[in-house]
């Protein structure tokens, strides 16, 4: 009897017709949108896995390079490539480390709401925003026609500073803004200046943070192919001098041999280099994952 | 702090001073507050205090070190420096673009903007970007059209119909797929999802074929078509991180008067998600078509370059070049400055393009309040 007159008074009824229907729908197109997003990665890990993991399971494809190597012929490995991509890699965040550190301590601890500040972040607002073939095009206007100086692995590493910078920087500034105001007060208290604070105190508790930037700077700078295109000629052979004119590389070792038909040993060596390239960046960014989940700062 | 103790205190006397004795004149009441009160030993405290603090500090010994500033003012210049090497960078970036593009702009016979042709070997220099814009923009708009409605779809579920326990693995593969280095979409795009979507393109030549964009072309494979399917799947992971983070941040309040009034799940999205989020997606958006423009190597790869002096063709299942994979195709032959001059010229305008993009995608998050 109650029941019936609250049922009544409130008319608790479920959403009748229509309304049902149309909740109905967007859970089904939720459903198949996220299916749908999950399916390309997979597909795609599927596929280089099923054609490059016969090669790569062979200790030559990692010690011996493609010199003397056509792509008739079985045989010889990724060394010279994976050397390229690692030291071209290493180069730029040497560079790009430190000033994308440094650039967010601007904007965090020195500058904070100053017009340098602001100026600073807004082109940094523009640089990740810069494509890779403008950064390439940009070095070598610089670096071949105002300089003069040739291609080489060094001028690759600057155009890659460009792409990893922004990366680093923004990553940092978050990490910076979360480590607690009491920490940076509990050091001036104790009569340590403001530089000391900041190299002992705030980048050590902001450290996981910052690393995990890094790792996932690298990650995008040593897929990057346009760069490579440009301004260094790809190598078979295995050479470590920086300043050389050519240099070997995953990305471009896959894009030279694309053309081949694909019955060829040449072929399936492609995508060799392509699972090679895959794992080292789906490393750098479990690194970076398992990075940020042991050293995780709290938000407010 | 101590002034306003003592008047408290003062306040409280003068008024219980008065409680206790009624009958007492006025006069009396006004005169010397003071005589029994606390305050007379109060005034000489408060009088003496410096003294004291002078005499008291030596003597407990606390003593501030001088603090030396050129430490810090070396840090703070380096910082600074770092930050003016970032704004010179990016400067310098459109100044040499521009001083290395003008010489071939000026010598270009054709219209830079209008023309299709590009001849940039010999003397006679005739190029223009009309068709590297046409596909550039096509091909980024029809990526952005196919990836946002499913970022936007993959968002909701993640923040609104699963649990936090199934969402992380999702998050994680999609945000994965960002990982993934465009060379390997390229490669991927090209030899397996192109030939997967051929019976798609077929169906719908033969169904819409009349429209000019959807028109039969001579040459399917490697298509503007295959080219924005894989830009989307590159751009879905940046569009679906960024809405995520958007939609996550509803205020509770909103959801839950949704479901007080009785909205089903998917009314408290339309009614409270969907508004609240509706600038962060937008500006989510206009990121992933800023870096579907500048997409170099996938693009190249996929598309088939037509043959010079080939007739214009609209049609999304036509080849085509963009401004990343012209320049990208004829890196090699970077050989004398008028020709890089044009290429540098089709980079200074992809350049331009796509700081436009990026900069109303941060005016739309601006404005909208919601932040990513």
């Amino acid at each position: 009897m109650s029941a019936t007159t609250t049922d009544a008074q409130l008319s608790f009824r479920r959403p009748s017709g229509i309304r049902t229907v149309k909740n109905a729908l967007a859970t089904v197109y939720v459903t198949i949108a996220t299916v749908l997003a999950v399916i390309p990665l997979l597909w795609v890990l599927y596929t280089v896995i099923t054609k490059g993991l016969r090669l790569i399971l062979s200790s030559t494809w990692w010690l011996q390079s493609q010199r003397g190597i056509t792509p008739r012929r079985e045989g010889g490995g990724a060394y010279h490539a994976i050397v390229g991509t690692v030291e071209m890699a290493l180069i730029c965040a040497a560079i790009a480390v430190p000033l994308g550190i440094m650039g967010a301590i601007l904007l965090i601890e020195y500058g904070k709401g100053t017009k340098v500040a602001r100026g600073v972040s807004f082109m940094v607002d523009i640089l990740s925003g810069v494509p890779s073939i403008v950064a390439a095009l940009f070095i070598y206007a610089l670096f071949i026609t105002v300089l003069g100086l040739g291609r080489s692995a060094i001028a690759v590493s600057l155009a890659l500073v460009l792409l990893m910078l922004p990366v680093v920087l923004r990553s940092t500034e978050e990490m910076l803004k979360l480590v607690p105001q009491e920490l940076r007060e509990a050091s001036y208290a104790l009569g340590v200046p403001k530089w000391k604070t900041i190299l002992r105190v705030v980048i050590p508790t902001a450290f996981g943070g910052i690393m995990t930037g890094v790792m996932l700077g690298l990650a995008r700078v040593m897929g990057e192919t346009a760069p490579l295109l440009i301004l260094v000629s790809y190598a078979v052979g295995i050479n470590f001098s920086p300043t050389s004119d050519t240099m070997g590389a995953l990305p471009t070792m896959i894009n030279t041999g694309r053309d081949q038909a694909p019955q060829l040993p040449g072929y399936e060596r492609v995508w060799a280099a392509a699972l090679t390239l895959i794992i080292i960046v789906m490393l750098l960014n479990l690194l970076a994952r398992a990075i940020a989940r042991a050293t995780k700062l709290k938000e407010k | 702090m101590s002034v306003t103790d003592t008047d408290a205190t003062q306040r409280v006397e003068s008024e219980s001073d008065a409680a206790e004795n009624p009958g007492l004149s006025p006069v009396v009441d006004h005169s010397p507050v003071s005589l029994h009160s606390p305050v007379p030993k109060v005034v000489p405290h408060r009088a003496a205090r410096p003294s004291v603090d002078h005499a008291e500090r030596p003597s407990r010994g606390i003593r501030l070190a001088k603090i030396s500033k050129t430490g810090d003012r070396v840090f703070r210049g380096l910082a600074t420096t770092s930050g003016l090497a970032i704004v010179l960078l990016v400067l310098f970036v459109g100044i040499f673009l521009l001083a290395l593009a003008l010489p071939s702009l000026r010598a270009d016979q054709d219209n830079f903007l209008t023309s299709r042709n590009w001849t940039v070997a010999g003397n006679e220099l005739r190029f223009g970007i009309a068709g590297l814009l046409w596909t550039t923009v096509l091909s980024s708009i029809l990526a952005m059209a196919i990836a946002v409605p499913i970022a936007v779809g993959v968002a909701l579920c993640l923040t609104q119909y699963l649990h936090k326990r199934a969402s992380g693995p999702v998050s994680f593969a999609v945000d994965l797929l960002a990982a993934v280095p465009s060379i390997i979409f390229g490669l991927w795009g090209l030899s397996v999802l192109g030939p997967f979507l051929a019976p798609a393109a077929q169906w719908l030549i033969s169904k819409i074929g009349w429209i000019p964009l959807f028109s039969k072309s001579v040459d399917p494979k490697g298509s503007v078509f295959v080219a924005s399917a894989v830009l989307a799947i590159m751009i879905l992971p940046i569009v679906t991180a960024i809405s995520r983070d958007v939609f996550a941040q509803t205020p509770r309040d909103h959801i839950e008067a949704a479901l007080a009034l009785g909205a089903t799940r998917w009314e408290v999205i339309r009614t409270a998600v969907l508004p609240y989020g509706r600038s962060g997606v937008i500006s989510a958006s206009m990121l992933g078509l800023g870096r579907a423009l500048g997409e170099t190597i996938a693009v190249m790869i996929i598309l088939t370059t037509p043959p010079a002096g080939s007739p214009f063709t609209p049609s999304i299942f036509a080849g085509g070049e963009t401004f990343a994979s012209k320049i990208a195709n004829n890196a090699a032959e970077f050989d004398s400055p008028s020709k890089t001059g044009a290429y540098i010229a089709a980079g200074l305008v992809l350049f331009l393009v796509t700081f436009a993009v990026n900069a109303m995608a941060r005016i739309i998050a601006e404005r909208g309040g919601a932040k990513s």
